[in-house]
C-alpha cells in the first residue's frame, strides 16, 4: 500500500458532498416521510403585543383529518421554558420564554397555537378555524425609548426593558488606562453613532423537523446547526432523559447562525409526537421563517475615538444598545459581547471602554448572524478609521498602518485583554493594494473630483481581524456562558483498512466531509477516498459542541489530528510487535510503519487488521486501533485581512455600483483552497448585502413589512459583482494545523468596506455618512444634504431605522 | 381532477385536487425530493424544474397545468450514472456549497445555455435572476455555467437533456481546479 503522493492538506480537492447534492439525492429534513407521520401547522400571532383573552379551537377541531389542536395553555404544564444559555450578568433580566404563547404575546410572529393533522394542507387548512381575541398591549419597539423613563414594558414583571448592562474597561481589567483620561489628552476626539440594522439569516432551506417517538429512543431530525446541543436542551426543556433522545441534523441547507437556536417549533413537534404516539413533522414556510425564526445585528452604536494630531490613536469608547426583540434565545445576550473584544481591531491604543445595554423590544428575537458581534465591531471601528483619517487629512490606509500591531510585535497583548498570536497585516495590506491598483485608483478619483464627474469613484478600506474558533472552555466559564467550547473526534481502523472518522461539529454547506478527509488521509498516510467522515447524528457521533463561530476546523479539525496521533502510537506498538523490533525504532511516514534503517516495514492497514484479528499483539495491548480526542483551545485564533472596495456613486441618481473588490485574507494554513475561496465568496456577499440591500423593517404596530424575499433583499447573481481574492499565509500558533478559520471572514470585513468606499465616492459633498443599507435614495439624499439628511426619516424604506443619531455632532473639538 | 405527466421519462396518471402545485406533486405523490421549496412568493428559484424543455418555478404551476407534459427534474438528467455536463460544471468549480439552492440552480442554468450556447458573465447573473443562493455568492456559480457551456455541443439544450463526455463525480479524482 503507497501513500498519497502529494499531501492532501494543501490541495483543491473536489467535494465528496457533492455527488448527492447536485443529483437531487438528498436528505433535507422535508424529505423525510415515515410511515402513518402527522404534520403540524402553526398559527402566529398578528400582534406585536397582545394579551390573548380567548382562544376558540372548537370548530379546527372539527375539520378533516385533524387530530390534535394545541394551545400554549394545553401546553403550559410540559412545555417548559426555551433556554438561554448565556446569562451574561448576574443581575440579567430574563423573561419564561414559552414555546407556545399561554397569555400573552411579545412579537409578531410568536406561535400562539398548532395543529396536527393527516397532511400538511389540512393541518393549514385548520389554522383558520382557529378564533382568538386579543387585548392590545402598548408596542416597544424603539430602543432609545424603550430605556427612557416610563416607558411602556415589553415584560411588565421585569420591571424594566433593559436585561443587562455588560461592562469592559480597560483600566479595571488592567489590560490599559483609563479611556476617559486618554481622551481628555487627545487633540482630536472623532464621535459617531451607527445604525447596525435588523437583518434576517435567510438561509435557503427553511427550517423543518420531524420527531418520531416509535423507538425506544425519541428519534428527532432537524435542520440544525446544533445536534448535540439540541439533544441537550431538549433534555433539560422537557425532562426527558437524554439517553431517550436521539438527534439527527441530515442535510442541512445553510445556517449562519439562524439554525444556532432551540427552536419553540423543535420543542412543541417534539411535545406533540410524544403525545400523540407517532411521527410528526414541522416544515415552515418562507414568510414564517421570516417572522419567527431569530434575526441578527439590531445595534446602535455611539463610538468616540481619541488621538494626537499625528494619528496615534489613545482612546476608544463604545457605547452600544443592542436589541434582544422579545425574548433571550439561546444565546442572544452575548452576541454583542463578543463584539466586545475585536472594537480595538488590529490597533494600539492606551485604553479601551466598552458598554452594552440590551434592550427588550416588542420584535422577533435576536441571536448568532455570521459573525455575530464581531462584524458590529469591525463595522464601527473600520467607519471610525476612515472618519478620523479624514479629521486629520490622513490617506485612512497610512492612518491604519500608523496604527496596527506590526509582524515583529506579535504575540501581542491587546488592550481588550486578548493575546493575538499571529499576523502579519503589512503583507496582506501590501498584497491587496497592488492587486486592486491603490495608486491607480486614487489618482482617477482625484482626476474625476476635478472634473466634477457625475459619477464619482470611492475607496473603502476594512483592515479586518477576528476572534474565531470559539472557544477556550475556561473564557467561555469566565463570560458566564453554559457550556464549554471543546471539540471531539473519533478514528475508527477498520480491517479492510477503511477509515471511518466521527466529528462534533455540525456541517451544513462548509464541506467537512472532503476537508477532514483530507487531513486524516495525510496525518495516517490512508487514501482520500478511503476515509468516510460521519456527523450530526448523535447515535454514531456522541459528542460534540457542533458548528457555529468559525470553530469547526481549528477546533474540530484539531481533536482530529490528535485523535490521529492515538492511532498511530496504538499502530506503533502493535508494528514493533510485529516486526520484532522496539517501539523506539519504529519510523511512520506516508501510511507505512519501518524498522529504522532497514528494508522492513508494514502499512497502518495490515496493522488495522492485525488489531482486528487479535490473534497476535503484545501483552497487555487492546484489540483496537480506534482512538478518540477532545480538544480544548488554549486561546481564540485571529484570522485577519485586507479588503478594498472601489465603488462608483452616480451622483444624481445615488446609485453605487461596485466597480472592483480585492480581498486578502489571512486565515492560517489552508487545507482546501477550493473551499476557503468558497467561503470568502459567500462571506462576501452577504456582508455586501448588509451594506447594500438588507434590512429587516417593522411598521409602527410592530409587523415586520420585510416578512417575504420579494421584499427583504437578498442579492442575486446579477446585483454582484466579481470578487479577486487572495491569501497570504500566517499559521495560527494556537493549534497544530496552524489553522484559524474563515466561515465569518468575509462577511465581517466587507461591509465597513463597502460603506467606506461610498462615503469616500462624495465625502467632498459634505457626506459624513450613510445609513445601511445604502439605497440610492439613501445616498442620493445624503448627496443633497450631507449626513443629516441621510440618517433622516427614510423609515418606510428597507433598513430604514433610527438613523445616524447625531453625526453632526462628530468632528473635532 | 386527473392528470397525466412523464417525470423523468416516467408516466404517470393522478388525481390531484385542482390547487395542488406541481412542486408539491412532484415531492408529496411522486417522491421527487430531490426538487424542493424555498420560499412562498416565486422568489427564490429552488423549486425549479423543465416543462415540456423550458425552465419553470414548480411553486408557481399547478399540477393540473401540467397535464399532459413532460418533465425533467434535477433526478432526471444524469444518464446511466453520466452526470449532465452542467451538473459536473458545478462539482468542479465548486459551485455550490450546502446544495439547497443547487437543483433548481442547475436546472436553470441548463435553460439559459439553451437560449445562449456561449454567455459572458453579465448574461448568466441575468439569466440566474431569479435563483437565490445565500452560500456561494454567485462567482462560481458563474464560473460553473461558462465552464459547462465550453463543454456542451453546440445546440444541446433542454429539449435534448442530452448528455456529453464526462467522468463519474464519486470519489472526486480530479482534483484540481483553478485558483484566484
Ligand atoms: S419555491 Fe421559491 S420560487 Fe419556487
Ligand atoms: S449552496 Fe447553499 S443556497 Fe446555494
Amino acid at each position: 500500500m503507497t501513500a498519497t503522493v502529494e499531501p492532501e492538506v494543501g490541495r483543491a480537492r473536489l467535494r465528496k458532498e457533492d455527488a448527492r447534492l447536485i443529483t437531487g439525492r438528498t436528505r433535507w429534513t422535508d424529505n423525510i416521510s415515515l410511515p402513518g407521520m402527522l404534520h403540524v401547522a402553526v398559527l402566529r400571532s398578528p400582534m406585536a403585543h397582545a394579551r390573548i383573552s380567548n382562544i376558540d379551537v372548537s370548530a379546527a377541531k372539527e375539520a378533516s383529518g385533524v387530530l390534535a389542536v394545541v394551545t400554549g395553555a394545553d401546553l403550559a404544564d410540559e412545555q417548559g421554558s426555551l433556554p438561554c444559555a448565556w446569562p451574561i450578568t448576574e443581575d440579567m433580566k430574563a423573561p419564561p420564554a414559552p414555546a407556545l404563547a399561554v397569555d400573552t404575546v411579545n412579537f409578531a410572529g410568536e406561535a400562539v397555537a398548532v395543529v396536527v393533522a393527516r397532511s400538511a394542507a389540512e393541518a393549514h387548512d385548520a389554522l383558520e378555524a382557529i378564533d382568538i381575541d386579543y387585548e392590545d398591549l402598548p408596542v416597544v419597539l424603539d430602543m432609545n425609548e424603550a430605556i427612557a423613563d416610563g416607558a411602556d414594558l415589553v415584560h411588565p414583571d421585569l420591571g424594566s426593558n433593559a436585561s443587562a448592562t455588560w461592562i469592559f474597561d480597560s483600566a479595571e481589567a488592567g489590560s490599559g488606562g483609563d479611556v476617559e483620561q486618554a481622551i481628555a489628552a487627545s487633540d482630536v476626539v472623532v464621535e459617531r453613532t451607527f445604525r447596525q440594522q435588523r437583518l434576517i439569516p435567510a438561509f435557503m432551506e427553511p427550517r423543518s423537523v420531524v420527531v418520531d417517538p416509535t423507538g425506544e429512543q425519541i428519534t428527532m431530525w432537524s435542520a440544525t446547526q446544533i445536534p448535540h446541543i439540541l439533544r441537550w436542551m431538549t433534555s433539560a426543556v422537557t425532562g426527558v432523559p437524554e439517553t431517550k433522545i436521539r438527534v439527527i441534523a441530515p442535510d442541512v441547507g445553510g445556517g449562519f447562525g439562524g439554525k444556532l437556536q432551540i427552536t419553540p417549533e423543535e420543542i412543541v413537534t417534539f411535545l406533540l409526537a410524544r403525545r400523540l404516539g407517532r411521527p410528526v413533522k414541522w416544515t415552515e414556510s418562507r414568510s414564517e421563517s421570516m417572522v419567527s425564526a431569530h434575526h441578527g445585528r439590531d445595534q446602535i452604536q455611539k463610538l468616540t475615538l481619541a488621538a494626537t494630531q499625528d494619528g496615534t490613536i489613545k482612546g476608544l469608547k463604545v457605547e452600544l444598545l443592542a436589541d434582544m426583540g422579545a425574548y433571550l434565545r439561546l444565546v442572544t445576550p452575548g452576541v454583542p459581547i463578543l463584539g466586545a473584544f475585536m472594537y480595538n481591531a488590529i490597533y494600539k491604543m492606551d485604553a479601551y471602554k466598552f458598554v452594552c445595554t440590551n434592550v427588550f423590544t416588542n420584535k422577533t428575537p435576536t441571536d448568532a448572524y455570521r459573525g455575530a458581534g464581531r462584524p458590529e465591531a469591525t463595522y464601527a471601528i473600520e467607519r471610525m478609521m476612515d472618519e478620523l483619517a479624514a479629521e486629520l487629512s490622513m490617506d485612512p490606509m497610512e492612518l491604519r498602518r500608523k496604527n496596527w500591531i506590526k509582524h515583529e510585535e506579535f504575540p501581542f497583548n491587546t488592550v481588550a485583554g486578548l493575546t493575538y498570536d499571529s499576523g502579519n497585516y503589512e503583507a496582506a495590506t501590501a498584497k491587496a493594494m497592488e492587486d486592486f491598483g491603490y495608486d491607480a485608483l486614487r489618482a482617477e478619483q482625484a482626476e474625476r473630483r476635478e472634473r466634477g464627474d457625475a459619477v464619482q469613484l470611492g475607496i473603502g478600506i476594512s483592515t479586518y481581524t477576528e476572534m474565531c474558533g470559539l472557544a477556550p472552555s475556561r473564557v467561555l466559564g469566565a463570560l458566564s456562558y453554559g457550556a464549554g467550547g471543546w471539540e471531539h473526534a473519533a478514528i475508527r481502523m477498520l480491517p479492510t483498512g477503511k477509515v471511518e472518522v466521527i466529528t462534533g461539529t455540525s456541517p451544513h454547506g462548509q464541506g467537512h466531509e472532503t476537508v477532514w478527509s483530507q487531513i486524516v488521509a495525510d496525518k495516517l498516510g490512508v487514501p482520500f477516498d478511503d476515509v468516510e467522515v460521519l456527523h450530526g447524528d448523535t447515535q454514531s457521533s456522541h459528542k460534540g459542541m457542533d458548528s457555529y463561530g468559525s470553530r469547526s476546523l481549528a477546533v474540530g479539525g484539531t481533536a482530529l489530528v490528535l485523535a490521529a496521533d492515538k492511532v498511530i502510537d496504538k499502530a506503533r506498538t502493535i508494528a514493533a510487535h510485529m516486526m520484532e523490533c522496539s517501539v523506539d525504532d519504529i519510523e511512520f511516514s506516508g501510511g507505512s510503519m519501518k524498522v529504522r534503517g532497514t528494508d522492513t516495514s508494514t502499512d497502518i492497514q495490515s496493522i488495522a487488521l492485525q488489531a482486528h484479528v487479535a490473534h497476535d499483539l503484545p501483552d497487555g495491548v487492546e484489540p483496537s486501533l480506534d482512538s478518540e480526542a477532545t480538544f480544548d483551545p488554549e486561546n481564540f485564533s485571529f484570522p485577519h485581512g485586507t479588503h478594498l472596495c472601489a465603488t462608483e456613486v452616480d451622483t444624481e441618481t445615488g446609485q453605487v455600483r461596485i466597480r472592483s473588490y480585492v480581498c486578502v485574507d489571512d486565515v492560517g494554513k489552508v487545507v482546501n483552497p477550493m473551499i476557503v475561496e468558497g467561503q470568502v465568496h459567500g462571506g462576501l456577499v452577504q456582508g455586501i448585502a448588509q451594506a447594500l440591500f438588507e434590512g429587516a423593517v417593522h411598521d409602527e404596530s410592530g409587523t415586520l413589512t420585510t416578512g417575504t424575499l420579494a421584499d427583504y433583499l437578498v442579492p442575486s447573481a446579477a446585483d454582484m459583482p466579481s470578487f479577486t481574492t487572495g491569501h497570504t499565509e500566517t499559521l495560527a500558533t494556537s493549534n497544530p494545523l496552524g489553522v484559524k478559520g474563515v466561515g465569518e471572514a468575509g462577511t465581517i470585513a466587507s461591509t465597513p468596506a463597502v460603506v467606506n468606499a461610498i462615503v469616500d465616492a462624495v465625502r467632498h459633498r459634505g457626506v459624513n455618512d450613510v445609513e445601511m443599507p445604502c439605497t440610492p435614495m439613501r445616498v442620493w439624499q445624503a448627496i443633497q444634504g450631507g449626513s443629516q439628511a441621510a440618517a433622516g426619516p427614510g423609515g418606510t424604506e428597507s433598513g430604514g431605522g433610527l438613523g445616524s443619531l447625531d453625526a453632526s455632532q462628530g468632528g473635532a473639538r | 381532477m386527473r392528470i397525466t405527466v412523464t417525470v423523468d421519462g416516467t408516466a404517470y396518471t393522478d388525481e390531484v385536487e385542482p390547487r395542488t402545485l406541481l412542486v408539491h406533486y412532484l415531492r408529496e405523490r411522486l417522491g421527487k425530493v430531490g426538487t424542493v421549496v424555498g420560499c412562498d412568493t416565486s422568489n427564490c428559484g429552488a423549486c425549479t424544474v423543465h416543462l415540456d424543455g423550458h425552465s419553470v418555478k414548480s411553486c408557481s404551476v399547478l399540477a393540473v397545468q401540467a397535464d399532459g407534459c413532460e418533465i425533467t427534474t434535477i433526478e432526471g438528467l444524469s444518464r446511466d450514472g453520466q452526470l449532465h455536463p452542467v451538473q459536473q460544471a458545478f462539482h468542479d468549480n465548486h459551485a455550490l456549497q450546502c446544495g439547497f439552492c443547487t437543483p433548481g440552480m442547475i436546472m436553470q442554468a441548463i435553460d439559459l445555455l439553451a437560449d445562449d450556447a456561449d454567455p459572458d458573465e453579465e448574461t448568466v447573473r441575468n439569466g440566474l435572476e431569479g435563483n437565490l443562493c445565500r452560500c456561494t455568492g454567485y462567482q462560481n456559480i458563474v464560473r460553473a455555467v461558462r465552464d459547462a457551456a465550453s463543454r456542451m455541443e453546440p445546440g444541446s439544450g433542454p429539449e435534448a437533456e442530452q448528455v456529453a463526455e464526462q467522468t463519474s463525480v464519486a470519489g472526486g479524482s480530479r482534483a484540481e481546479v483553478r485558483q484566484s
